[in-house]
């Protein structure tokens, strides 16, 4: 006589508990598609309560069922071991099979299937899901702002000039790789400055002349992202020497900058820079808005990257110091040689943080009265020949920065196993 | 001792460059804003992010508004050309501060006058270009046709730091309602809450109503209430300091509404430089020196009414034929029982 | 020698004395020239406008500084709520995500990966443009707990009226003393005689049963005034009764605990597993389960990795709620550095004091976690 204990599950009777487990499981998923798709409700005879519970019971026993230890039966043994290793854990697991099935469903409905891309006006979104034609006809407004259609190859070429400046320092020969660093300090930014200067914004050469308050969407996203990063890496770098350095005068008027724009919110940095900062110039000159604001945030990340420097520079053992300066190295040549390449890949993933957090604070320029792709958004979204779609627009700008944040997070992650020396 | 001469003659450096800045910006300080205006080749003129009738852009990037008329006129009488402006469209946080700063020369933005403006922080009105008032907006299935039907605990969408927010709090005072104010920055997302349903009404100046009303998703579906509860005198601002572009400003809005009074237009205009009233050849420049007295040369009236028109055909073309609101009300000619009564032009 | 050291800090003084006499200089020709006034004076005016939503009482008719207080402690309110409600939800997700469940372990890093990605302005206008805005008008809105009602314009819930509430107030605070001594007191036994006292079990009824007590002998009652529907006009409807929540400060405080949430999981996971597998290995040897080894060997340690970086988020926490300023909550930004600064024109002013508030705030915080961060170091034997 075989003994069957239901409670027990075992692999003697491998078949027998296979089956009733697959039953269970099979009946509480179909409860719970049936009662929220097909709206009918298999178990309405049972009170309320219990009755919204089924799909979760019945799944929760037929996992029980499965939980057989030692079955033999690899793929069974997996699943167990990843999902079903106790009571709580299957009925953990089998909430978020039930939330994917819920939500999954509608939400591709939404964004695939029912929705509309041809066409180009608003009456072309018939179905009832998401209206991509919005996105469609706005695109260009969202990439280049309110930068005049027929200009727009400018801003084209202009980024892939400097991608191509960017991308030739791996190229160059060995003998001039000691200038590397200089060149992306010093020579980059003074080309790429030059480039957005008479090639973005024009007025010479031939070219119009396109006002900065015109810049918008992704483009000015990444020209003020460009412009802070590379600004506010040297600046950093000072202020985290400056931090440790032994001179009373330079050591604390550091630590008061750091501390001072650590401690304020970037909106009010903004505010100061759209609002007071014009007080505090001459009468008569007046700076670009947009300089201001990439001024204002290079000043804000620095004192952010200043903290994470210095993070770097103190993990380094006191032994590299010591024999750098036993070779008779002075302080600078010191830091350059020795200290700084060491600390700086110790604090790859810091700095990337820092990026990343450069490129999320970047619409917060709309409170100057820049655009960029969030502040587009919502200017489309006032548009009385396109109301209702807030909803496509939000997902398509998340849907970008998503992307551009996840590849610079998982490219850090990838730099520091790169460069990880260990000692 | 040589090791620090380096230090020394950054030192130096430094002190020159700094002193040479300052002594160089205290020069500067003589030039006035007509200055600038005739060596930069366009007016800069601070309007609103778009309003329809008073300063809008279309998809082409063309500007048609009053308040931007006002501007093209003062275009025209200093550069000659009515199209030599350049519009900044500004948020009503950074309007004062833009025009202050120097980022703008004129602020036409549908700015009301009031004491604490021209006196507190350093701006002068100089004049009126609109005559409003503040008014309310429900829905029309509301059933609500008077302000004294509004009941306790209403929400009410408006503009933060605007003279409507202020009004709006004296108003239901009066009137013992307890009320809960919903104020955004941007009057896009003012207009989106009240059509959203999140408020219950929306209140700023009557015209700024029937302007924001063509951008709901059913124009037809609001009605803005009879009631007015304040004085919005709407004009244009310029900074403090600098008397002479004041008056530019000042006389040619006066011009064109003074053009309207005598019956100028753009069509006619011309063709008044004979005729028989002295005011009006006054006015189109073929009798005296008015010109003179800011600077400018005879034409610089005529050059307005001609490119821009008199406010009648201003107002036309933006206000009344795009339906915002065809009845001019106070905003005519004191000669037909309006407010626009301008010293003249002589 | 000592000539090295002195002249590269009188360069950077004489440098930093230029920029800030320059920037001083300008300033003061400006107002001079715009006759626009230095001075704190407008504090004491009358503000003229309402506020939406106060935690204290506050009409135009009292001054600047009350708005100024306003904004404060809306400021506040949100920091406090959302530092709790993304620290419970961050340490549960710093936790799936070290689950040996493979569904649980993925969803809680999808959720870290997707919130984290997407900026928090976003976030923010997503809630509260799209989310909060879809909700029902107040006559369609359905009853939620038999008492509360979700709706466009905020959520309506049951406000409780209290009597006697000091004599309530005043059993909370000793039972809370009570919970404390005794926790001592296990504590000391515990290190002394081995013997565990069941302290979770008998703190929570001292917790709860001593306050409850107080409804039945200290004559302290609790009724609650329910939201209930009033029709204002032909199609507006309004509740009248309980409390309400106004849209801005919901959607706020979720999209601050969302985001912040995802960085406390990851700190929280790090911290988990910054401790050695020998420390879970050796409290295995020694018979403890695995919830006792979490509790007693692990957490006690990791703590100390977790709290300097939370302490950080805290401090992004407090100052991202500013963001506020691009919805419609009443903050310290929108209310002072917004409408006041509007309505005034002092803009140096206004943002010198916001500015001087938010870093007021952050060293406080620093300062505080700096103290207990010392205090649990020192327990290390």
């Amino acid at each position: 006589m075989i003994k069957v204990n239901l409670l027990k599950p075992d692999n003697k009777n491998l078949s027998l508990f296979l089956s009733l487990g697959s039953l269970f499981f099979v009946l509480g998923i179909f409860d719970f598609y049936s009662n929220n798709f097909l709206n009918t409700n298999i178990t309405s005879f049972l009170p309320r309560i219990i009755n919204f519970f089924t799909p979760l019971i019945f799944s929760v026993i037929g996992l029980h069922f499965f939980r057989i230890e030692f079955s033999g039966v690899k793929i069974l043994d997996n699943i167990n071991k990843n999902i079903n290793t106790s009571n709580f854990n299957a009925v953990l697991s089998v909430i978020i099979i039930l939330l994917i099935i819920f939500a999954l469903p509608p939400l591709l409905n939404w964004l695939i299937f029912d929705a509309n891309i041809a066409g180009d006006t608003k009456e072309a979104c018939t179905g009832g899901g998401a209206c991509w034609v919005y996105i469609k006809v706005w695109f260009n407004r969202f990439m280049y702002g309110m930068y005049p259609n027929a200009e727009q190859w400018r801003i084209n070429v202009t980024f892939i000039a400097v991608l191509a400046f960017m991308a030739a320092g791996f190229f160059v020969p060995t003998r001039l790789r000691n200038y590397l660093s200089f060149y992306y300090t010093i020579l980059l930014p003074i080309i790429s400055f030059i480039l957005i200067y008479y090639i973005i914004s024009g007025g010479s050469f031939g070219l119009e002349w396109v006002e900065t308050g015109a810049w918008g969407g992704l483009s000015l996203t990444f020209i003020v992202s460009f412009f802070s990063l590379i600004f506010c890496f040297p600046l950093g770098m000072m202020l985290a020497l400056g931090r440790r350095s032994n001179l009373p005068v330079v050591k604390y008027s550091s630590i008061s900058f750091i501390e001072f724009w650590r401690g304020v919110p970037l909106i009010t940095v903004l505010f100061m820079s759209a609002v007071m900062f014009p007080m505090f110039l001459p009468d008569g000159t007046y700076v670009d808005k947009l300089i201001r604001v990439v001024v204002a945030i290079t000043l804000f990340e620095a004192a952010y990257t200043a903290e994470v420097i210095r993070g770097g520079l103190q993990a380094l053992p006191r032994g590299q110091y010591d024999a750098a300066k036993s070779l008779g190295m002075g302080y600078w040549k010191m830091h350059i040689f020795v200290i700084l390449p060491q600390a700086l890949k110790l604090v790859i993933p810091g700095i990337a943080n820092t990026f990343l957090a450069l490129i999320k604070d970047t619409p917060l320029i709309f409170v100057v009265g820049l655009l960029e792709v969030v502040g587009m958004l919502n200017l489309a979204k006032a548009n009385p020949k396109w109301l209702g779609f807030s909803m496509e627009g939000y997902v398509f700008a998340g849907t970008i920065f998503w992307i551009i944040c996840y590849s610079m997070s998982k490219y850090s992650q990838n730099l520091e196993l790169k460069y990880k020396t260990d000692r | 001792m040589f090791k620090y001469l380096k230090q020394l003659t950054s030192l130096v450096a430094m002190v020159a460059v700094l002193f040479a800045f300052t002594t160089e910006t205290m020069a500067a300080k003589k030039s006035k804003t007509l200055k600038n205006t005739q060596k930069k080749g366009f007016v800069r003129c601070g309007v609103s992010q778009g309003l329809p009738g008073f300063s809008n852009a279309d998809a082409a990037g063309n500007w048609t508004g009053v308040d931007v008329d006002v501007c093209r006129a003062v275009a025209a009488a200093v550069l000659g050309d009515a199209n030599k402006v350049k519009f900044t469209p500004l948020s009503a946080k950074e309007r004062f501060t833009a025009l202050t700063s120097g980022e703008i020369d004129i602020l036409s933005r549908n700015t009301t006058w009031t004491l604490s403006r021209d006196a507190d922080i350093g701006l002068t009105f100089v004049g009126v270009n609109f005559y409003d008032g503040q008014g309310f907006m429900v829905r029309k299935d509301s059933g609500i046709t008077s302000t004294s039907q509004f009941k306790n605990g209403i929400s009410a969408c408006t503009n933060i730091g605007t003279t409507t927010e202020l009004n709006m709090r004296d108003f239901f005072n009066s009137k013992g309602i307890s009320y809960e104010p919903v104020a955004f920055e941007k009057a896009d997302e003012v207009v989106a809450a009240y059509d959203s349903g999140r408020c219950d009404t929306y209140t700023t100046d009557k015209s700024g109503l029937a302007a924001q009303r063509t951008k709901m998703t059913n124009p037809n579906d609001h009605i803005v209430l009879p009631e007015t509860i304040s004085k919005e005198p709407l004009g244009p601002v310029v900074r403090q300091g600098d008397a002479v572009w004041e008056d530019i400003v000042r006389w040619s809005l006066n011009v064109m509404i003074e053009a309207e009074e005598y019956g100028i237009n753009s069509t006619n205009a011309d063709s008044m430089k004979t005729s028989d009233n002295p005011q009006i050849k006054r006015l189109v420049g073929s009798e005296g020196e008015l010109g003179a007295a800011f600077g400018l040369d005879n034409d610089w009236s005529l050059r307005i009414i001609k490119q821009v028109g008199n406010y009648g055909e201003s107002y036309k073309r933006n206000i009344a034929d795009t339906g915002i609101l065809p009845d001019r009300g106070p905003n005519q000619i004191w000669t037909k029982g309006g407010l626009l009564y301008v010293p003249p032009a002589r | 020698m000592k000539f090295k050291k002195i002249l590269p800090q009188l360069l950077t003084l004489l440098f930093i004395v230029l920029i800030f006499g320059f920037f001083t200089m300008n300033a003061q020709e400006n107002m001079d020239t715009r006759g626009i006034e230095f001075g704190f004076g407008f504090l004491k005016q009358e503000a003229s406008f309402d506020i939406q939503f106060s935690l204290i009482d506050y009409d135009g008719s009292h001054s600047y500084a009350r708005a100024y207080l306003v904004g404060l402690l809306n400021t506040l309110l949100v920091a406090f709520i959302g530092i709790i409600l993304a620290t419970l939800l961050g340490a549960v997700v710093g936790i799936a995500r070290l689950s040996p469940n493979y569904l649980i372990k993925k969803t809680a890093s999808f959720y870290i990966e997707f919130f984290r990605n997407i900026p928090l302005l976003l976030q923010i206008f997503f809630w509260y443009f799209a989310a909060l805005r879809a909700l029902p008008m107040p006559e369609d809105a359905p009853l939620l707990l038999n008492s509360s009602f979700m709706t466009i314009k905020g959520l309506y819930a049951p406000a409780p009226i209290w009597t006697n509430f000091n004599i309530f107030f005043i059993t909370l605070i000793i039972a809370m003393i009570l919970i404390f001594f005794f926790s001592r007191y296990a504590k000391k036994k515990q290190e002394i005689e081995g013997k565990q006292l069941p302290v979770l079990l008998i703190s929570s009824t001292i917790f709860i049963g001593l306050p409850l007590l107080t409804f039945l002998i200290g004559g302290v009652d609790l009724s609650f005034s329910f939201p209930v529907i009033r029709q204002m006009s032909q199609s507006s409807y309004t509740f009248d009764g309980g409390f309400k929540i106004p849209p801005e400060l919901i959607a706020l405080t979720l999209a601050l605990t969302l985001y912040t949430a995802t960085f406390i999981a990851e700190n929280v996971r790090a911290g988990i597993q910054g401790i050695g597998k020998g420390q879970k290995e050796a409290a295995a040897s020694i018979g403890l389960t695995p919830s006792q080894v979490l509790k007693l060997v692990i957490m006690p340690q990791a703590l100390r990795i977790i709290i300097p970086p939370t302490t950080n988020q805290y401090l992004n926490l407090t100052k991202n709620s500013s963001l506020a300023a691009a919805i419609a909550y009443p903050d310290l930004v929108l209310v002072f550095a917004g409408t006041a600064m509007m309505q005034t024109g002092k803009a140096i002013e206004i943002v010198g004091i916001t500015m001087a508030t938010y870093l007021t705030i952050s060293l406080a915080i620093s300062l505080l976690m700096n103290w207990y961060n010392k205090r649990i170091a020192i327990q290390e034997k």
